[in-house]
């Protein structure tokens, strides 16, 4: 069993499927999202497998496989996962068979066959859990830019309005920082050839390299670069509110929730072991950005009137404070900032999902367009409101753990960026409850005041229904029985399969905000190697910590 | 009493095989009745072209020098060769297509019959077509393959005359469009000839200064003497001639409006053929003869680079027409190439040959393929090529816009495709080489880029098209072969290159 290709088959399993799907025959749509679903649920069952074979006191990359690719330029097949890793291939593993389920309704804009979309998912599954799970720097970088291809039609086919520009700009801002590593990436490779007498793309190996100061400089930024404009920290993100409002609602999720974790875990995969010094040396700066980060996004949040923009806000504001825990350079903090990954993940896609929903109903994505929402569908005002709570980090959910490690973790090392990153927290109880208080309660408003045949009463910008169902709208107006006016846009609630996606990451949110433990057993000793790697003491103990012991023994 | 030269014949077999054809293609002009000629011509420029592969491959391991010195046959040499005689052939295919047309050839029926007039209306429906291009493109063909084996500077003249003079005259026999084809042969022809003058004028300097034309002694002259001013003078003539051969900017004036004008199957020829020719014309002249001067070319080179990726990507933005957008997508591209070149020591060490190499293989099949792609989508009698025209061509025919779709892609270098193997290996040759500074240029040059190939697929995939759009061709045995052939190269290059690169690697050695 432990000998088993477990990366490898979920890799192969969804390109595969995706690969069927896209090649059915026209107008078998029902089918293509059939085996969708079933070929994600298998990927889900194979991470969870692979986690059980994963062996928290056992050496930093478990699982893995390696095979010769491009002997030419020493490039390997090479995958394998440490802890970190492992727990963004559960994240995948959790979020795609939800959002499978969440899009099973959606329609394409104009006579676009909906096959296409299931065939992207998976081949954007498969190539995302190549990123996290490559352990050679030049797969890692082919996975990286080959993940823009499936999500640039995503959003260009099936987006909203706005999709062909939303869609470029997407590929471009991560094609330009892509570029910029590339070089980096080729400019490493130089170097071992003149360390090690062979060129090398194997992390391990490259990790041991002696790289003089400038030069660790320059390769860092290169990289740096990357990963910024994926996170995206402030100055390289404006397109992502673009994107996550113009994506479809499953790619968005998918968007937020995974793709721009990459540019995190690139950070602390990357940047930290492979450039110690200039880490170091540039922490100031990435602290300043992530800082601004947190304020400045979390202040936009709170102005935008549209609440796709306003979640990708949100999502910026949380990488600041990603960012934050991942340069203090405390295990502590970094624990603190891969736990929230993961929560941010999962709420962020909740209250992605919670929206899509909403939409679909009201045909319109602006805030003020509704309003008593909670009166006609109280289901619905519930998961946005346990989705909100989550984002805004409340604890009992599995964001306070991550927020509270990264600002304890954080504080010792970096008291004023700590401080400063604090006042987030409130601004962010603001833009969430501001938004929960204006659509859910209250007298109804915008869309529900008029009864208008589906998909509704579009505003100017907010014609996301012509990317979402109006299925359920019709469906229950029939169940529903006549206590409001004839005036009123009925709003139902959540239907059997919305309550299906909503409620497994709701169970997360909560599961993981009581019980943490086994998320921090799997991540803390890889983050204890990370900061051996970095040359800082592991040693500082995380509250619930019981892995401490084989933090550093663990790194080889 | 004259001594023969000595002469290897089997070194020399690849061009026999190919001029050898051309030869013959002649004759058949003028044997063959005109009904059976078509058909004879394609058989026997194919013929040509792929003999000429298949004894280009059978010389692999062969490092000679022959001809009394004019020639080297090494495995540079062999490896370009091969990649432009099938690029040839893939190129001679494209111009047999006979069922995209509804005159069935791209091709004009009879060149000389003037443009407009009432034998030329008369003639434009007809099915009779000018056979003579066979043996035309043959001769360039066999011309480019002299081109990159010359080791001395009159024989690489006279092999840049021999490829140009027909290339000139085939970009002026359009069928549809002349007078646009006609200008584009007159302006490539005009400015070709300056260039061949400033190689020629460059030529008579070098030789003044090294009193020699052969490669190797113009190197010993210049290692032993330093270089004086009329030697540099006379390097710069000759860089200017062959990188106008190249369409490196700025010596690129001519490259969109010829290639706009010219036939497209014939576009697609020059793109891919005499790019790597040119190139590999370049790579002997700097190594071989200036090997041990490289700091007389290297900042010329370096600075050509930049201004050609710059040039190339940013006009390309502003293109509205195809094939402009891939001409100026071509300039962009020869200056990628030459930061491949730039990774080449000056004692033919690191990796730049072998990349360049690489580079220009999967770059030639690419650009051809895309050609291709140009030829299918038609419009009215002749190719849509407006990019406007273009607009939710994915709905009508979703194979052509995946095919053109993986091109874009590849000429984009996204990962897993031929172009991203070739870039990462030419930018990897120039860090090695401590050209990093041209690399991050490269890199920002190549998100430009990006914008551009990515705005076709925005048109194809997520635009509604047009009702009274273009019709999608279906294409007839030729084009299917250079599409699947062009298609699964671009992949098979991008996600197993080992095999190709080893190829490259293993012939990166020149001899002289």
């Amino acid at each position: 069993m432990t000998d088993f290709p477990w990366l490898l088959a979920m890799i192969a399993v969804p390109a595969v499927g995706a690969a069927a799907v896209a090649a059915l025959p026209k107008g078998r749509d029902h089918l293509a999202r059939q085996v969708a679903l079933g070929v994600s649920l298998l990927v889900l069952v194979l991470t969870v497998l692979a986690t059980v074979a994963f062996d928290t006191g056992g050496p930093r990359f478990q699982l893995t496989t390696s095979v010769s690719w491009i002997p030419d330029f020493g490039v390997d097949f090479a995958l394998g996962v440490d802890g970190i890793a492992l727990v963004m291939l559960l994240l995948i593993g959790v979020l795609v068979p939800v959002v499978v389920l969440a899009s099973w309704r959606e329609t394409a804009p104009g006579p676009r066959s909906m096959t296409a979309f299931w065939a992207w998912l998976l081949l954007l599954e498969s190539l995302m859990v190549g990123v996290f799970a490559a352990t050679d720097v030049f797969l890692f970088y082919v996975f990286f830019e080959a993940m823009l291809v499936p999500m640039y039609f995503l959003i260009g086919s099936f987006g909203g309005p706005r999709r062909q520009y939303a869609a470029v700009k997407f590929f471009l801002y991560s094609l330009v920082g892509g570029l910029v590593m590339l070089a980096a990436v080729i400019g490493l490779y130089v170097v071992s050839n003149s360390q090690l007498g062979e060129g090398t793309f194997a992390f391990d190996a490259l990790r041991q390299l002696d790289i003089d100061p400038g030069v660790q400089k320059l390769l860092f930024l290169g990289f740096f670069t990357a990963f910024a404009i994926k996170a995206p920290l402030v100055p390289f993100h404006t397109w992502l509110p673009d994107s996550g409002a113009e994506a479809p609602v499953g790619g968005a999720v998918l968007l937020v929730g995974v793709l721009d974790k990459v540019g995190t875990f690139g950070f602390l995969r990357y940047c930290l072991p492979l450039f110690p010094d200039a880490s170091r040396d540039l922490a100031p700066l990435v602290l300043v950005l992530a800082v601004i980060g947190i304020l400045y996004a979390a202040l936009l949040a709170m102005g935008q009137t549209d609440m796709k923009r306003l979640v990708s806000y949100t999502s910026i504001a949380h990488f600041g404070f990603i960012a934050l825990g991942i340069f203090a350079f405390t295990t502590e903090a970094a624990t603190g900032s891969v736990v929230y990954m993961v929560n941010h993940g999962i709420a962020t896609g909740l209250l992605f999902l919670v929206v899509g929903m909403l939409i679909a109903r009201g045909g319109s994505r602006l805030v003020g367009d509704y309003g008593g929402v909670a009166a006609q569908a109280p289901l619905l005002a519930g998961v946005f409101l346990v989705a909100g709570l989550a984002s805004l980090a409340l604890p009992g959910t599995g964001s306070f753990v991550g927020e509270f490690l990264v600002l304890i973790g954080s504080f010792p090392e970096v008291p004023v960026y700590t401080v400063l990153a604090t006042v987030g927290i409130v601004l962010a109880a603001l833009y969430v409850l501001l938004v929960y208080q204006r659509t859910m309660h209250g007298p109804p408003r915008g869309v529900l005041l008029e009864r208008a045949p589906a998909p509704g009463p579009v505003p100017a910008g907010g014609g996301g229904a012509t990317a979402t169902t109006t299925g359920t709208t019709t469906t229950t107006t029939a169940t529903t029985t006549a206590t409001a006016g004839p005036a009123r846009l009925r709003v139902s609630d959540l239907s059997r399969r919305e309550m299906a996606v909503a409620a497994p990451l709701v169970a997360l949110v909560l599961v993981l905000g009581f019980y943490p433990q086994p998320l921090l057993d799997l991540i803390e000793p890889a983050v204890a190697a990370t900061m051996v790697d970095v040359g800082v003491d592991p040693g500082t103990a995380v509250p619930a910590g019981s892995g401490l012991t084989t933090g550093p023994g663990g790194t080889d | 009493m004259i001594d023969t030269p000595e002469l290897s014949l089997a070194a020399l077999a690849p061009l026999l095989f190919v001029l050898g054809a051309a030869c013959v293609g002649v004759l058949v002009e003028s044997f063959v009745p005109r009904e059976n000629r078509h058909p004879v011509q394609v058989g026997v420029a194919l013929a040509g072209t792929l003999g000429g592969l298949v004894t280009t491959l059978a010389l692999a391991g062969e490092r000679t020098v022959t001809a009394e010195g004019a020639l080297a046959v090494d495995g540079a040499a062999v490896f370009l060769q091969a990649t432009i005689a099938g690029l040839g052939a893939l190129a001679v295919l494209l111009f047999a297509e006979r069922s995209l047309d509804p005159a069935r050839s791209a091709f004009v029926a009879s060149a000389a019959v003037p443009a407009g007039t009432a034998r030329d209306r008369e003639l434009a429906t007809s099915e009779q077509v000018q056979t003579e291009v066979y043996p035309l493109a043959t001769f360039a063909i066999g011309g480019m393959m002299l081109f990159v084996s010359a080791n001395d500077l009159l024989v690489m003249f006279v092999a840049l005359e021999v490829l140009s003079l027909p290339l000139y005259l085939i970009c002026g026999m359009a069928r549809r469009r002349r007078l646009l084809s006609q200008e584009a042969a007159v302006k490539y022809f005009l400015l070709g000839a300056f260039a061949s003058a400033f190689f020629l004028y460059g030529l008579a300097l070098v030789y003044g200064a090294t009193g020699s034309i052969r490669f190797s002694e113009i190197r010993a002259a210049s290692t032993a003497e330093g270089t004086g001013t009329l030697l540099v003078l006379g390097l710069g003539l000759l860089v200017v001639g062959l990188m106008f051969k190249a369409s490196v900017a700025p010596f690129h004036a001519w490259t969109p409006d010829v290639y706009q004008g010219a036939p497209t199957p014939v576009t697609a020829f020059m793109a891919a053929c005499t790019k790597v020719a040119a190139f590999g014309a370049i790579l002997r002249l700097l190594y071989v003869a200036f090997g041990t001067s490289e700091w007389t070319w290297r900042p010329l080179v370096y600075g050509i680079a930049i201004v050609s990726m710059v040039v190339g990507a940013v006009l390309a933005l502003t293109q509205t027409d195809l094939k402009r957008m891939l001409a100026y997508s071509s300039i962009a591209h020869a200056g990628f190439l030459l930061t491949g070149v730039i990774g080449l020591g000056g004692d033919g060490g690191g990796s730049g040959l072998a990349a360049t190499m690489f580079y220009l293989l999967a770059y030639g099949l690419t650009t051809l393929g895309a050609f291709a792609v140009l030829t299918l989508v038609r419009e009215g009698d002749g190719e849509a090529t407006h990019l406007s025209r273009w607009a939710g061509l994915a709905r009508r025919s979703p194979l052509t816009a995946a095919v053109m779709a993986l091109f874009m892609l590849a000429l984009a270098g996204i990962p897993l495709t031929s172009g991203f193997t070739g870039k990462f290996a030419v930018f990897r040759a120039a860090i090695d080489a401590g050209a990093w500074p041209l690399v991050v240029v490269a890199v920002l040059a190549s998100a430009v880029a990006a914008f551009f190939y990515l705005r076709v697929m925005v048109l194809m995939y997520f635009s509604d098209p047009a009702p009274d759009g273009p019709t999608v061709g279906v294409p007839g045995l030729p084009t299917t072969i250079v599409l699947a052939v062009t298609a699964t190269a671009t992949l098979v290059l991008g996600i197993v290159p080992g095999a190709v690169l080893d190829l490259a690697d293993q012939a990166a050695i020149f001899v002289g």
